[in-house]
């Protein structure tokens, strides 16, 4: 069976004109992401993975090179046209969760739908709650941020992610902020989500959070220098159950 | 993103900043209730010259003696005095003029049985109720032919109440500077003027019966007359000094009279008070305005703390336009809530000072309506280049930001 790719980078190049230097961020990288696939972005700092990511999630637009989305081609489009891809096709995990303060965690899953008129109130409504279920923290609805820990935190903001049914996740670098035992906590929720189908791209620069994806993109230097799948991908519940138990201090 | 949404996010921003949000109100309620007032005082103070006016009778014109003064000497070269004959040649001969009446005055205590009234008594022709607009409620006006220099007087409304409590003056006696003078009419109520004087507090009589019996004198100090109509004023003045000149055989360039008209004197008065009342708007509209900079100043600094959110926003599918609108909605709310409140604070502030000071205010519907349309686009105006700076933000950038 033959799938379409539900994106497609062809000869990506994104320059940054720094005062009289341009710097070279990206120098022509393509690859394929097709549906269903847990996928990896690796790289050190100054990789071009930042960049990649940033235009993969159509904030930024490549200097040459092709993108496709879902089938559609994003790179002469305007800003407005790329806030509604982000809208209907994106979703965002970030490293600092960026969930808005003083706002329940339901409204924050809300958010995004906020942007779209076709989705009613009690539509909204409904997909947050959903969306929050996935993620296992429907009893904290009404919580604030500043009253839920940061694995808590994260995973109110993979709610967010999912609750406009996106056609890919990009996370960057979703464990970051995170102890070794929430990070595998939250690496089973990606994984259980990838499981559910979710195509999901995460940019790290840890090592042990790709092996629990299915396949691994390497950036250096802004080209691509590897792409490996993976053979013997690491089950996260089975990792997070192996770890020693956790420190009484410890949150969660 | 619907209004209404976008409404509920603005609103909820503004709660979260309450302090910040009650001072940019309070720019915006202090400048709009300071143009609210003063519009009113400068209405207000129209409307009472208006009904000064219809009270003193629109066309009125006054002729008074020239007086000259030049280093507290009264140089009489210039002017000339005024008599009977004068009034006579202005009835028969003028052609703009409706009515002519002397005017002399005494002044004194009118007193019937245990009652008195410190009332001017003044001395004037049958013209003069036409001239200022007085009407007979009862009895009847003194004749000009019949009732020459006879003891008789037709009396205000605040006279009536003063010396006959109760009530029915007509044919009764009132006794002024011991002599006697009979009622034989009542006039229709006229109100105060705002100048402060009583139209109600007058006691006419005969002109004659003034010269011969209380003041032993036949120089007239005033003549009132009353132009045929409106925008006739000027014509009239000409006449009567034509008129008058021409009986004294006058030739120097310098008037005998002094003539004001009606007129005159209202475009006197309001002109100063609109000007007063202009200057005063102008402040106050200067204070909204620094309201307005006021929230212009809380919308960049709001939107600076909120890069990040606008950022987050962005990444998760906002437009532009949809940051913009929401950064617009809370300018607009700050200013349109401090209209309402300004609104209400003006009105209240005008109700009082009307009370405590008795001065003539009116909170015009068009006042009203204006501040609260200037209220909405001070919103806009002051909220645009914020909430333009924050749709124009690259969401990388603000996400960025710490």
């Amino acid at each position: 069976m033959i799938m379409n790719p539900i994106l497609s980078i062809q000869n990506i190049r994104r320059d940054f004109k720094m005062g009289d230097e341009t710097v070279h961020a990206l120098r022509g990288v393509s690859f394929d992401i097709y549906p269903g696939e847990f996928v990896t972005i690796m790289g050190t700092s100054g990789s071009g993975k930042s960049t990649m990511l940033n235009i993969l999630g159509c904030m930024d637009k490549p200097t040459s090179g092709e993108y496709i989305l879902d089938g559609q081609h994003t790179e002469k489009l305007k800003r407005d046209a790329l806030a509604k891809i982000r809208s209907k096709k994106l979703g965002f995990v970030f490293q600092s969760y960026n969930l808005l303060s003083r706002t329940t965690a339901i409204e924050n899953v809300e958010l995004p739908l906020l942007y779209n008129s076709s989705v009613s109130a009690a539509e909204r409504h409904r997909r947050a709650i959903e969306a929050l279920k996935m993620v296992g923290l429907e009893s904290r609805m009404n919580h604030l941020p500043n009253q839920l820990s940061g694995g808590q935190q994260q995973r109110v903001a993979i709610a967010r992610a999912l609750v406009n049914d996106p056609v890919i996740i990009l996370a960057d670098e979703a464990t970051g902020n995170l102890d070794t035992r929430t990070s595998y906590e939250i690496m089973m929720i990606f994984q259980e989500l990838n499981r559910q189908g979710k195509t999901i791209a995460f940019v790290t620069h840890e090592p042990d959070i790709a092996t629990f994806s299915g396949r691994t993109i390497t950036l250096r230097d802004g080209l691509l220098k590897k792409d490996v799948k993976n053979e013997n991908v690491q089950d996260a519940k089975a990792a997070f159950e192996a770890l020693p138990p956790p420190e009484t201090f410890e949150e969660e | 993103m619907n209004p209404l949404t976008l409404i509920k996010i603005a609103l909820k921003a503004l709660l979260r900043n309450r302090m910040r949000t009650f001072l940019s109100v309070l720019g915006i309620v202090i400048g709009v209730a300071a143009v609210i007032a003063m519009v009113a005082m400068g209405e207000g103070s129209r409307i009472s010259i208006k009904e000064q006016m219809t009270a003193m009778g629109s066309n009125a014109i006054i002729i008074m003696p020239n007086r000259d003064r030049r280093g507290g000497v009264q140089m009489e070269s210039n002017s000339e005095l005024l008599e009977e004959a004068d009034i006579i040649a202005i009835r028969e001969n003028a052609t703009y003029i409706d009515g002519v009446s002397p005017m002399m005055t005494v002044g004194g205590q009118a007193i019937v049985g245990n009652n008195n009234s410190p009332t001017t008594l003044s001395g004037i022709s049958a013209d003069y109720l036409k001239i200022r607009n007085y009407e007979i409620e009862d009895g009847v006006m003194f004749d000009d032919v019949t009732d020459r220099m006879s003891k008789v007087c037709v009396i205000g409304q605040t006279v009536v109440k003063n010396l006959f409590p109760e009530g029915d003056p007509i044919g009764k006696t009132i006794r002024y500077k011991n002599i006697p003078l009979k009622v034989i009419g009542t006039l229709k109520a006229k109100g105060s003027g705002d100048f402060g004087q009583d139209n109600d507090d007058v006691i006419f009589t005969p002109y004659q019966t003034v010269m011969r019996r209380f003041s032993a004198t036949t120089n007239i100090r005033q003549i009132f007359a009353n132009s045929i109509g409106e925008g006739y004023a000027e014509k009239a003045t000409e006449e009567i000094m034509n008129i008058l000149k021409e009986r004294r055989g006058w030739t120097k360039p310098v008037d005998p009279f002094r003539i004001f008209t009606q007129e005159e004197m209202i475009q006197t008065i309001t002109s100063t008070s609109d000007m007063i009342s202009l200057v005063l708007t102008i402040i106050a509209g200067i204070s909204l305005f620094v309201g307005g900079i006021g929230i212009m100043n809380i919308m960049y600094v709001s939107v600076t703390e909120r890069t990040k959110e606008i950022g987050l926003r962005m990444a998760i599918g906002a437009r532009g336009k949809d940051i913009m609108f929401q950064f617009l909605f809370e300018s607009v709310i700050i200013s349109l809530l401090g209209g309402i409140i300004g609104i209400a604070l003006g009105i209240a502030a005008s109700e009082i000072v009307k009370i405590a000071f008795n001065m003539p205010m009116s909170v015009s519907v068009t006042s009203v309506i204006v501040s609260f349309a200037v209220c909405f686009a001070t919103g806009v105006f002051f909220g645009w280049y914020p909430a333009r700076k924050a749709s124009r933000l690259d969401p990388i950038e603000a996400l960025r930001f710490e």
